[in-house]
Formats: structure tokens, C-alpha cells, sequence
């Protein structure tokens, strides 16, 4: 059984200017100790996916429409608050994209840290203030004893990141959803980062849904990546398949753009044109508008994910057809 | 492609000499102790030429975010001189550096925090070009329109607030307030790590397109190499708020002097995860230091592969090396082959 399955999950945020469907029918899984990558357009819906899961809607305006969530036999969009408080920020544990959003600005890190600690594991304050401490050094932050006191608008953009990550893995989570954890990161901080992951992982079994933008942290990191646009999943496969033989044409064109890949002072590879307006009915495939293989009927029918190999899903219509490689 | 000299910059639009922003850190809650001072930006000396692209890389935590600041006047400056367009900012008042600030705009590395949650798209976007009297309220709805579409927004967003967006979605929206001015130079911090690499691609774009069109000066901060050596003219490598190298972007990257650049590159994540899993990184052991208690001498010292004991004592000044390159180690010529 997966640790974590999620079907048909629906989010829709029910705005003044209508229904948005940031997340229109999501379906995957993850065992445990497996590291899935979530890629994608800006805005395709990775994060509130994952928002989803933890149960950090803001409702209204959001609203989970339909789907189930299931982490080792409780669904999580319909459990109760005690298996909840249970199971959400202490054996599921989230690091978020802006690293304010869940430290709190009025509070010294060092409370911060400790509170999970004092509540959840009835730790002395000496106790936990140790595992704080060490939490803070097994992510790189030197000096920790003076800078536990410090309040998170004293610390760099990268370092608060960092307290974000102790205090993600301080509860020694059985699955850490990581919310771009090191785009604010240099990149020997970002691969110290990466290997304390791949260590937890290791040690706990820890499974891991990464949702980065950046394609070369998913090919060191991720044993399978899904590829999301306009709300919905549109390629999953291995990391390995992914980068040698992606096949939607969505996917494709993201590789293109990559810049690393591009030689200096061109004019870069760009998807021309905008994704789709997430409040108007969305017929057909959601990448159609800006696809250079598009036809009628990729404008008329809802794709699907459909396997073109076994351990390969693609929802473009003309690959299933057959009509494009 | 422009290649500006490297020394003295011909005409440079910015100028910094021997810039130092220290934090007092103190604790306890009603007496506050000094207990240390953190020297986020220690000596950097930099300048940049109109038109020309200025990346900075460098550690977390290493300084750049307040050099920004710093340059923009929104910490105190501890010592040194910014000067912009021949103005010195540290000893201008404070009705001088709002005037001054029109010409010089920056893109936040937070943009949650730097976009106002109470305020729609489209009141954020307007309000600097009314303010200003750059747009009237006839045609600003065509102008915030343009703004939008200049940064991939489509306009129908336009009476969203901050909340609504995604997080790339947000940091367009900071890019575009930058841009609304038209200024001479923008301090970007990070200005393209939060969005997907088609987004990244159309920014970077708009952004060269700027520099080559209106003579844009720009400074990139950015933790993706190969992003920035794409964009930049030159990139200056910073640890520990100092200067470490400076130079030709490509050159920095393809032929890193300073062991710390050495590191840097080596750790360069591949989009590709054959060459991604078998490739030899420089692993730097032990952890960034702590500005609070900057190592003696060269402050890479305890990290660096090639340190001698001459590294302990003395602090390597960021000094000319090779064509076009300034290095700050003391052992740059000898290990320059290895
Ligand atoms: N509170 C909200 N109210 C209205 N719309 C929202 C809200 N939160 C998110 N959305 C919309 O939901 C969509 C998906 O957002 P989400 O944050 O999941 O994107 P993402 O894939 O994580 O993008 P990014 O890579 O830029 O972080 C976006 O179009 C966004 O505008
Ligand atoms: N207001 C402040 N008070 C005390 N210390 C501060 C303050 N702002 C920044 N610092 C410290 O100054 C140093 C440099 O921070 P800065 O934000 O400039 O780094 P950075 O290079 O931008 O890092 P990152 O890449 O992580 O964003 C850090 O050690 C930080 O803790
Ligand atoms: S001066 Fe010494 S310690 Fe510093 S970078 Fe050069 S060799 Fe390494
Ligand atoms: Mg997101
Ligand atoms: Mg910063």
C-alpha cells in the first residue's frame, strides 16, 4: 500500500471574479522513502496541491470539490481534527516556498523551534532547546547558540529558509512536501541541503514530494518527477525517462527553455503565449492554446493520463494517438 | 553584446567605495547587552557602467540582500560611499534619496513581503506612475494593461490582490512595479528564482532587451549560476560580505580563480541526471562561517582546500589577477594551474 495516495483531488477558489481551478483533478501516489518531483508552470497548481494535503486551504475562498487524500489509511481531506492534529506537521511535514509564511515574525526562533517539541513530544525545555540547537547546526547555521535568540527578520532570506527546514525535520516526519526548499539557497548551501534530505531519507525512510523549478536539483534528486500545467498533471515518469525522452509537448517545450542549456547572449527558447484563464471552461487540453502541434480536436476533448510505457504517463492527445513521437 | 572595461568603468552610473554595513546584535529584553556585531557587507568596492549587466552570487547569507539595501539607503550605512549618477547618496537627505530612488528601483527577494497585501495588482502598478505624474489618470488603465503584459500578467488580473497569485505569479508583479518608472538601474534580488524556467526565459529576455534598449543598468543577484553568467556582463563573487572575484561572467564560470568560485561552479546542479549523479563536486567541509565571528585572514581559510597558515594571518585584498580579473586570495598565482 503507498504511504500517500492521492485521487481526483478538485481545489477551486471561489473569487469575486469567479471560480479559479487551481487544482482540477490531481491523481498520484508515493511509497515510502520515495522522492517524487512536482514540476510545472508558475501558477499550475504544485503548491496549492500540497497546501491541499496539509489542510492549509483558506476556505472560503478555496474549496476542496472533490477527491480523497489517503496517508496510511486515513484520507486527510476527511479525517477528523484528532487523527489530524496527529498526523499533519508532526509524521507529514511541510516546508513552504516563503519561508514567512510559517515562521512567525513576533517569535525568537528559538520558540519556534521548540514548540513542536514541548507539545508534541513532551520534551523538558532543556530537552528540546538541545535538539533545537542541533537541529539549527545540522543545517548549517554556525553559532546557533547566539542565533537561536534572534527573530526571523535578523536572519538572510537563505538562513530563515534553513530554520524552515530544521523545523520541518525536527519531528522526524515519515513525509516532507518541500515547497521549492532551496531556491533561495547558493548552491553548495543548496547541495548540504539536499544531502541532509537524502541522509533523513536513509536513516527514517522518509518519503519526499519536492516541487522545485529547478530541472537540475529534480535529475540528482527525484526517483520520479510529475509535471503539472493549468491545474492538472499532464507527463509522470522516472527522472531518468523525463529528461531523455519526455514526450508531452508541454514538457518538451519547458526543457527547451531551460537557460543553462542555451548558449550565452541568444535571445532564450520562451513557450510563446499565456496559460489558460483557470475560471473559463477548459474544454480541451489545457496546453492547446500555445501548442505547436494542436488540432481541433485538442481543443474539444478533455485529455486524459494514459501509459505509453509501463512506468510512463503522457495526457497529449496526438502522442496517445500516436500522431507525434 | 556589450564588454565593458574592467577597472575604472568609463561612466559609471553607480559607484561604490569601500561600502561597510554592520547590524549591532544585542540580548536580553529590557537591558539589551551588546553581545556582537554582524558585518554583513564589509569593504566591497564595485562600480557599474550604463547599459552594463552586474551579477552577484555568492554564499547565503554572504551580504548581498544588504548590499542591495544598502545601495537603495534603506539600512544605514556603517561606512563607505554609494554614489549614483555623480550623487552621493550617504550624505543625501531623505527628500533626495525619494527623488533619487525614481531613477533606482529593486525587485525584493521576498515578494510576499514586498508587495502590499491590502493593495490589488493594478493600485500597486499604478500608483508609482500617478505618483510621479508619469502616467494620468486617463490612460493609466492602458499602462498598468502594457506593464502586465510586459511581464507575462495577463491584464485580467488586474483587481487581484498579492494573496491570489502564486508565488512566480507574485514575483512578476514586483518586476513590473520596478520596470513602471522606467529607472536608470534596478537592483534585482533574485528576481527570477521563484518562477518556472519558461517564465525565467521570458524575464530574462525582457530584461536584456531592456538594458539593450534604454541603456538599463542592472544588478542581478542570483543563486543560479547559469542563469546569471547568461544575463551578466561581469559577476562579482561574494563571501562573508567581501568581494572574492570579480570579472568577465563567462570567463568566472568556464575559469574560476578564487577556490571559493571553485566551489561555487563545481556545485552547479546539471539538468540532466546521468551527468547529475555521477559528477565530482568540490565539497567544502565544515559550515558557512558566522559574520558575527569572521575568521582571521582570509575568512575562507578554514573551508578552503589551499589554505597555508599565511591564509590565517593575513586578509588577501581583492587585487588584479590575469586579464580583466580581480581576485582575493593570497594564493591565487600558485594554485592558478591546479
Ligand atoms: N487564495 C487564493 N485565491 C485565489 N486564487 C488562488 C489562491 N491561491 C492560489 N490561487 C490560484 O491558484 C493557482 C495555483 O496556484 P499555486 O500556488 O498552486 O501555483 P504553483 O504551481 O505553486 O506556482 P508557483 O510555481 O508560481 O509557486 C494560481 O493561478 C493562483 O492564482
Ligand atoms: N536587520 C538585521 N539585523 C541583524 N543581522 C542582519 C540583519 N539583516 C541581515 N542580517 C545578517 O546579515 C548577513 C547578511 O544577510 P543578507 O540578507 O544580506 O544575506 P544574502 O547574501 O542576501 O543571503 P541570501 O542569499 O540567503 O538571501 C546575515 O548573516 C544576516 O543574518
Ligand atoms: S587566501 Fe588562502 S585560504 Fe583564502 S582562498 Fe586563497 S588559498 Fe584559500
Ligand atoms: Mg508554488
Ligand atoms: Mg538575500
Amino acid at each position: 500500500m503507498p504511504l500517500l495516495s492521492v485521487t481526483d483531488l478538485r481545489t477551486y477558489f471561489h473569487t469575486r471574479s469567479g471560480v479559479y481551478r487551481a487544482v482540477d483533478g490531481v491523481s498520484f501516489s508515493l511509497e515510502r522513502g520515495e522522492t517524487l518531483g512536482i514540476v510545472g508552470e508558475s501558477g499550475s497548481g504544485k503548491s496549492v496541491t500540497c497546501y491541499s494535503i496539509m489542510g492549509l486551504i483558506p476556505t472560503p475562498p478555496g474549496r476542496i470539490e472533490s477527491g480523497t487524500a489517503v496517508f496510511d489509511g486515513v484520507d486527510l481531506l476527511h479525517c477528523t481534527p484528532t487523527q489530524s492534529r496527529a498526523i499533519r506537521g508532526k509524521r507529514v511535514a511541510m516546508i513552504f516556498q516563503d519561508p514567512m509564511t510559517s515562521l512567525n515574525p513576533y517569535m525568537r526562533i528559538s520558540d519556534q523551534l521548540m514548540e513542536p517539541l514541548l507539545i508534541h513530544e513532551n520534551l523538558s525545555k532543556p530537552a528540546a532547546r538541545q535538539r533545537a540547537l542541533a537541529a539549527l547546526e545540522s543545517v548549517g547555521i554556525n553559532d546557533p547558540d547566539k542565533r537561536i535568540n534572534l527573530y526571523p527578520h535578523e536572519f538572510s532570506g537563505g538562513m530563515r529558509q534553513r530554520v524552515m527546514i530544521a523545523m520541518a525535520l525536527i519531528t522526524k516526519p515519515e513525509l516532507l512536501i518541500a515547497d521549492e526548499p532551496t531556491t533561495a539557497l547558493d548552491v553548495t548551501v543548496q547541495a548540504q541541503i539536499l544531502e541532509l534530505i537524502k541522509k533523513m531519507q536513509r536513516e527514517l525512510g522518509m518519503a519526499v514530494i519536492f516541487i522545485t523549478h529547478d530541472l537540475g536539483v529534480v535529475s540528482g534528486l527525484c526517483d520520479r518527477v510529475q509535471v503539472m500545467y493549468a491545474g492538472r498533471i499532464v507527463e509522470s515518469t522516472d527522472t531518468r525517462t523525463l529528461f531523455h525522452s519526455p514526450r508531452h509537448p508541454y514538457t518538451r517545450a519547458l526543457q527547451r527553455s531551460i537557460p543553462a542549456l542555451q548558449p550565452k547572449g541568444t535571445e532564450l527558447y520562451t513557450i510563446s503565449g499565456m496559460p489558460p484563464d483557470l475560471s473559463k471552461p477548459l474544454p480541451g487540453c489545457g496546453f492547446s492554446a500555445r501548442c505547436e502541434h494542436a488540432t481541433d480536436l485538442c481543443r474539444a476533448t478533455t485529455p486524459a493520463l494514459a501509459a505509453i510505457s509501463p512506468n510512463h504517463t503522457q495526457s497529449c492527445l496526438r502522442v496517445q494517438a500516436g500522431d507525434i513521437l | 553584446m556589450p564588454s565593458p572595461a574592467l577597472a575604472p568603468t568609463p561612466t559609471p552610473i553607480l559607484e561604490l567605495r569601500d561600502v561597510r554595513t554592520h547590524f549591532p546584535i544585542s540580548s536580553g529584553f529590557l537591558f539589551k547587552r551588546h553581545v556582537g556585531t554582524v558585518k554583513a557587507v564589509d569593504g566591497v568596492t564595485l562600480s557599474v557602467a550604463r547599459g552594463e549587466v552586474l551579477g552577484l552570487v555568492g554564499e547565503s547569507g554572504c551580504g548581498k540582500s544588504t548590499l542591495a539595501r544598502t545601495i537603495l539607503q534603506l539600512v544605514p550605512t556603517t561606512g563607505g560611499t554609494v554614489v549614483l549618477s555623480g550623487q552621493n547618496l550617504t550624505t543625501s537627505n531623505t527628500a533626495e534619496i525619494l527623488t533619487a530612488r525614481r531613477d533606482l528601483q529593486m525587485v525584493f527577494q521576498d515578494p510576499y513581503a514586498s508587495l502590499n497585501p491590502r493593495m490589488t495588482v493594478f493600485d500597486t502598478l499604478a500608483e508609482p506612475l500617478l505618483v510621479h505624474g508619469v502616467s494620468s489618470p486617463a490612460d493609466i488603465n492602458v499602462r498598468v494593461a502594457t506593464l502586465m503584459r510586459t511581464v507575462g500578467l495577463a491584464p485580467r488580473f488586474m483587481q487581484k490582490y498579492p494573496h491570489e497569485f502564486s508565488g512566480g505569479q507574485r514575483q512578476r508583479i514586483a518586476i513590473a512595479r520596478a520596470l513602471a518608472l522606467e529607472p536608470k538601474v534596478i537592483i534585482a534580488d533574485e528576481p527570477v528564482s521563484a518562477l518556472d524556467v519558461s517564465i525565467q526565459a521570458q524575464i530574462l529576455n525582457l530584461l536584456a532587451q531592456l538594458v539593450r534598449k534604454m541603456n538599463l543598468s542592472l544588478v542581478f543577484i542570483a543563486h543560479d549560476l547559469s542563469v546569471v553568467k547568461h544575463i551578466s556582463d561581469r559577476i562579482a563573487v561574494m563571501y562573508l560580505g567581501k568581494i572574492v572575484e570579480l570579472g568577465r561572467a563567462v570567463d568566472v564560470i568556464e575559469r574560476p580563480h578564487h577556490p571559493y568560485t571553485r566551489a561555487l561552479v563545481s556545485a552547479i546542479p546539471t539538468p540532466d541526471p546521468d551527468i547529475e549523479r555521477t559528477r565530482q563536486r568540490i565539497v567544502l567541509p565544515g559550515d558557512p562561517p558566522s559574520p558575527i565571528n569572521p575568521p582571521s585572514g582570509c575568512s575562507f581559510h578554514p573551508r578552503c582546500p589551499y589554505a597555508r597558515d599565511i591564509c590565517k594571518a593575513t586578509v588577501p585584498p581583492l587585487a588584479p589577477f590575469a586579464t580583466d580579473r580581480d581576485v582575493a586570495c593570497l594564493r591565487a598565482a600558485e594554485i592558478s594551474d591546479l
